[in-house]
């Protein structure tokens, strides 16, 4: 589904990405952790197309088609969706309204019909049941004086209407206490499905405890240094990410 | 003397000739200023950023003789809980064909002013009695030259009018170059409740130059609600200039949204007369192409105890220009004063241009008072975040654009009315998707 090949990425004139590599299956959950600073958060907005990204070398290929060339809102109607890491608030917006205009923008372009207020109204209450989200969240405006848990709920409930059949979570686990953690990951899970992949930002083990990874890739200095099951995400819990400064010592020498 | 100039003075010689006696001397003081300053340039300082010399090599004829034929699409000024009273004036005149007044309460006098000049009623009297003498209000001078109807509302001492008083101003192609004067006088007795919606509307192409002058005084404990829905032809320059006295206790609340004209220039001077008397003025300027309006403030503390709170929003698209101009004066004993002031503008092309001046001048003690401009670009992150939902650009600028002024509209309690005006505003703006549900 997603293949992602020797990528190399400048964010204002520095080099973040530095010869990425990585191939997601459909159906499956890939995990990318590691330090501070490696270029985790920049691999998902540059899959989401941000703008001041610059891809300097290297391809990302999506579902047989080039990635790199779609804007954001041609690629999330092409199925990618990013949960943010710091979601935007956007005051004056009301969420229903946004994530219809959202959800019909992008069946409009798949040649879909749109929804009316009627189907779009059931859909969201269905969703909003399954995900034990209080309906309160509808009548307000985007992420607008939302906690922390909120809005990260509020990325997972955007995802469940939206439907991608790639989902970025960059971070959604920071900021979360135990019981939010799980909700969100329970969001997930619910999604899960042979069509669709998941890629998951994560600084911490915790999350994967809850959303249970096929793969886990370590990034390290702008590249996959490492990748292996889901028990290199419980070394990474134990060891923590010095080994990977040793590691690279021992390269250099 | 400019073509412009010398037009307009001798249609007021005309004018004036045609007056009652007791009008005809303050006419011709009026023109006489008019032949002496002209037109307000850029040495007068409220003028600064509004040129008016376009004006000077027209020579529009003063009035449409045909107004009275003209057809206007009356479905265009049907709105929501608007049909109760309405006045319409087409090119400046009177359209009694398009109006009623139908049956009102008693002690509510409203109809047009031309009824009244003639017998010279102190209602009328009052409308002509202010010489805005300062610098700057030459077209308000003018139109006392010029003006020979308007509205007239009388509301007596505590009686409530529930139903909105619709005014309409509609611009239709006279086939030439027009110039029409309007002067309205409204007063509301003490405790006595109005709402009036002001509606300007015009086709593209219909050239004119619309002038309005206008009366308010509230009394004691009077409440004015005032809506003002500004969709002048793209072709037309208008120019309005309010002032308004509040009595004790008095309070004003105004909604402006201003979307349409090519040139078009607002006055509101408001006095805080009486003890705790409040006025709540929210508006905003939505302009795109060539459009340039300006809009201009000022509210006079003059009791103790009075709270005024002004929110206005400039928005300028592709070659477009707003100008904001607001200054909150508290004057010596209106102490516990509460004045609040801010100016947001949003600047949407490298092209367009925003000048605000916000000015404070406080003269009394225990005065609790504030005021800010800014002027911005929309927000990246929030532009990046709805793309990536799926929303497409124009229809993501539009969304935030609309969210950035729509606060205004929350000002209007009725809500349909509240969300017809959502949705002009909506229409205005580039590729809004949806119904705005």
């Amino acid at each position: 589904m997603l293949k992602i090949d020797n990528l190399h990425v400048r964010v204002a004139g520095r080099e973040i990405l530095k010869g990425l590599s990585l191939e997601v299956a459909a159906g499956e959950v890939h995990a990318i952790m590691g330090p501070n600073g490696a270029g985790k958060s920049t691999l998902g907005n540059v899959l989401a197309g941000r703008e001041g990204y610059e891809v300097t070398a290297g391809s990302v290929t999506y579902q047989g088609q080039d990635l790199l060339t779609l804007a954001p809102e041609a690629r999330a109607a092409a199925g990618v969706f990013l949960a943010f890491q710091y979601p935007v608030e956007i005051p004056g917006v009301n969420n229903t309204y946004f994530l219809r205009a959202a959800l019909n923008a992008q069946r409009k372009a798949r040649g879909e019909a749109e929804l009316d207020s009627m189907q779009f109204l059931k859909l969201v209450r269905e969703k909003l049941r399954v995900l034990h989200v209080s309906d309160e969240l509808l009548h307000r405006a985007v992420n607008e004086g939302f906690s922390g848990g909120e809005k990260k709920r509020n990325e997972i409930f955007q995802m469940a209407v939206l439907e991608p059949k790639l989902a970025i979570l960059d971070e959604t686990d920071s900021g979360l206490d135990i019981d939010a953690l799980k909700l969100v990951a329970e969001g997930v899970n619910r999604l899960r499905d042979p069509a669709r992949a998941f890629v998951v930002i994560t600084h911490y083990q915790r999350l994967l405890d809850y959303i249970v990874p096929d793969r886990v890739h370590v990034l390290a200095e702008g590249r996959i240094v490492q990748s292996g099951d889901r028990d290199l995400a419980l070394k990474l819990e134990q060891q923590g990410y010095a080994w990977l400064a040793e590691r690279k010592l021992a390269g250099a020498a | 003397m400019n073509a412009f100039v010398r037009t307009l003075l001798d249609a007021a010689a005309d004018v004036e000739r045609g007056s009652p006696q007791w009008l005809a001397e303050t006419r011709r003081a009026a023109r006489e200023d008019f032949a002496r300053r002209g037109l307000p340039g850029p040495r007068d300082e409220p003028w600064k950023y509004t040129n008016l010399r376009a004006l000077e090599s027209r020579v529009p004829r003063v009035g449409d003789p045909d107004a009275a034929t003209r057809v206007v699409d009356v479905a265009g000024f049907e709105l929501p809980g608007c049909h109760g009273p309405r006045l319409v004036f087409v090119n400046g005149v009177f359209r009694a064909d398009l109006s009623q007044v139908g049956a009102l309460p008693a002690g509510v006098e409203l109809g047009p002013l031309a009824g009244l000049l003639a017998d010279g009623r102190d209602s009328a009297r009052a409308v002509f009695a202010p010489e805005h003498a300062e610098p700057g209000a030459a077209l308000a001078r003018l139109n006392a030259a010029l003006a020979t109807d308007g509205v007239s509302l009388d509301v007596a001492a505590g009686v409530v009018l529930e139903a909105p008083i619709h005014l309409v101003f509609a611009g239709a192609d006279a086939g030439a170059d027009i110039a029409w004067h309007l002067r309205h006088g409204i007063r509301l007795g003490a405790g006595a409740e109005a709402t009036i919606v002001e509606q300007h509307l015009g086709a593209a192409g219909a050239v004119q130059i619309g002038n309005l002058v206008e009366q308010v005084a509230l009394g004691a404990g009077a409440r004015l609600r005032h809506v003002r829905i500004q969709e002048a032809g793209v072709d037309a320059t208008l120019v309005s200039r309010t002032d308004l006295v509040l009595g004790a206790g008095a309070s004003f609340d105004a909604v402006a949204l201003e979307l349409g004209a090519g040139l078009s220039r607002r006055d509101v001077r408001l006095r805080l007369d009486g003890e705790g008397a409040r006025a709540d003025l929210r508006g905003a300027a939505v302009l795109r192409g060539r459009q340039h309006m300006d809009a201009q403030f000022e509210l006079r503390h003059a009791s103790p105890g009075a709270t005024s709170e002004v929110r206005w929003r400039g928005i300028a698209d592709q070659r477009a220009r707003a100008v904001f101009g607001g200054t909150i004066v508290v004057e010596e004993g209106a102490d516990r004063s509460d004045a609040q002031l801010s100016n947001k503008n949003l600047l949407l092309s490298p092209h367009a241009e925003i000048d605000t001046r916000p000015v404070l001048e406080i003269h009394a003690d225990e005065v609790k008072a504030a005021h800010g401009a800014t002027v911005g670009r929309l927000d990246e992150r929030s532009l990046f975040y709805l793309r990536s939902r799926g929303v497409p650009e124009s229809a993501a600028r539009s969304m935030l654009t609309f969210a950035f002024c729509s606060d205004i509209l929350d000002g209007i309690a009725f809500e349909p009315l509240r969300a017809d005006l959502g949705q002009r505003l909506a229409r205005h703006l580039p590729r809004m998707p949806g119904d705005g549900a």
